[in-house]
């Protein structure tokens, strides 16, 4: 009988991964969170802008990437709130709008209650990506009329003084795709040299590390949860990424276990095979 | 002259855009600048474009009783059901055609369109995304085979980015000082930094030098894809 192992059924793959991730949400196990280069950065973008500075930030995700960029700009805009700059948001994803006011009415919960029209403001969403920026490059005011409450921009106390990017003392784009991030890079800072800076999911974080350089196309990049976290430690405030650590990090454990267990059964395999070869 | 005028109005209005960028002198900053909100409102009308194509293909599909249609009427069903409440109670503090709904809102806690966003679409959303995690576990099960070199090489990187990027990293090698080079998060991190930089740079120049490529061929009309035809 052939000494050859199978590999594992799928569904136990599945429910590993399961229980792996409940337990710790359940559980907790508080695991040490250490920042990063790249968090600090961004942090230190924030912590040294002057009070009642404007500030941009562009909601560039939808629900689907909720979990893992909500986190970062809850905790971005809480440092800013708490820095008190102005914050305009905008999105270039349509269901960004909504995820700004679902952060704004969460704050609200939690007790801070920043004045609508004075601390921030939501123009809401507009279509064109990289050109629209452009256009916001040049005149605001010509691209965003109203904001989603329709009250005329002019009328806005928040956004007296805004004529261009240029403007703003930093952007903050909370990117899960195109358009996003990189269209605030190239835009932005590089034709309109406006400090910008943000938050993608840990998945699409290395093929945007290279514009964190040097030049600082990117000042620091939030990646993932796990720069939430960071994020939420370098605030002193915890939040819902520094409760999901936990359950991330023993999925990553799984998935490595898994990885290794696949890699045993490979080579053992192998072995098997041509030790039955030999015999023949 | 289907062909010829579409082409000649691409050649046209990329030289403008192309000669803005290089010559700041009137009349072209100005040109530009209408151009980009003409893009602004075309994009606009490509959304509407977007839905339109949505119902056309579903209702055919419907019709035509292709495989999965009864998943059309659905689609459909639940496109309509949002646009209409968007239309009739608006979102948030946007007022619709019959204001606020605000005896609805006493019972829902919020607008209809709120209510269904927050509750279905939302969570639906957040679990086709969150499937990933159960698909990439077997799948790195499956695939993750240190078979050659590199594979043995990226199997390793990837193990060190994987446990750097999470808090288990830094539990695991807690015995070594935070700045020590082989403290797991600062592996990861020099990984994430350097080759993996490196490599996302190279493919970044590569894709750049082929997007150049692919532009002039659609503004020179040799690419002609974009027109619909073969």
């Amino acid at each position: 009988m052939s000494k050859i192992r199978k590999p594992l059924d799928r569904r136990i793959i599945f429910l590993l991964v399961f229980i792996g991730v409940a337990l710790p949400t359940m559980i907790k196990v508080g695991l040490p969170i250490e920042t990063t280069e790249n968090v600090e950065m961004v942090y230190d973008l924030v912590e040294n802008t002057p009070e009642g500075s404007p500030v941009l930030f562009s909601f560039d995700y939808d629900p689907s990437t909720k979990p893992e960029i909500h986190p970062q700009a809850t905790a971005v805009i809480k440092h800013a709130l708490l820095k008190k700059h102005k914050i305009i948001c905008m999105a270039l994803w349509p269901m960004g709008v909504k995820m700004c006011e679902q952060i704004f009415t969460t704050l609200e919960e939690e007790g801070i209650t920043p004045v609508y029209g004075e601390d921030w403001v939501n123009v809401g969403y507009k279509s064109g990506g990289a050109i629209s920026l452009k256009a916001l490059g040049k005149d605001f005011k010509k691209v965003f009329t109203q904001d989603t409450n329709g009250t005329m921009i002019d009328d806005i106390p928040t956004l007296q003084g805004i004529r261009n990017l240029q403007d703003f003392q930093y952007v903050m784009s909370f990117s899960a795709g195109v358009p996003g991030i990189k269209e605030w890079v190239q835009v932005g800072h590089d034709m309109y040299k406006t400090p910008v800076s943000g938050g993608v999911t840990a998945v699409s974080a290395p093929s945007i590390m290279p514009y964190v350089n040097e030049q600082k196309q990117l000042t620091g990049l939030l990646g993932g949860m796990k720069a939430a976290a960071e994020y939420e430690k370098l605030i002193g405030i915890p939040g819902t990424a520094t409760q999901g650590m936990d359950a991330q990090s023993f999925a990553h454990l799984i998935i490595i276990i898994l990885i290794l267990i696949g890699n045993i059964n490979y080579f053992h395999n192998k072995k098997v095979k041509a030790q039955e070869e030999a015999a023949r | 002259m289907k062909i010829k005028i579409p082409l000649l109005i691409t050649l046209i209005t990329g030289l403008i855009i192309i000669v803005s960028e290089f010559i700041p002198a009137q009349p072209f900053p100005k040109v530009s600048t209408n151009v980009e909100t003409w893009v602004m409102v075309i994009s606009g009308f490509a959304m509407l474009l977007g839905l339109l194509s949505l119902f056309k293909v579903n209702i055919l599909k419907i019709k035509f009783k292709a495989p999965n249609w009864q998943y059309s009427i659905i689609t459909l069903v639940s496109c309509l059901v949002m646009i209409i409440l968007g239309f009739l109670w608006g979102t948030d503090k946007q007022v619709g055609l019959l204001g606020h709904g605000q005896s609805i809102q006493n019972v829902l806690g919020v607008k209809p369109f709120d209510y269904l966003f927050n509750n279905i679409y939302q969570h639906l959303a957040a679990t086709m995304f969150a499937l990933l995690a159960f698909f990439i576990a077997s799948a790195a099960y499956r695939a993750f085979i240190g078979r050659t070199m590199e594979s043995k090489l990226l199997l390793i990187a990837a193990i060190i980015v994987m446990l750097g990027r999470t808090s288990l990293g830094s539990w695991l090698t807690g015995f070594l000082p935070e700045a020590s080079f082989f403290h797991l998060p600062n592996l990861a991190e020099f990984i994430m930094k350097y080759p993996n930089t490196a490599g996302q740079r190279a493919i970044m120049i590569g894709s750049g030098l082929g997007v150049i490529g692919s532009s002039l061929r659609i503004l020179l009309g040799i690419e002609r894809m974009w027109l619909g035809g073969k």
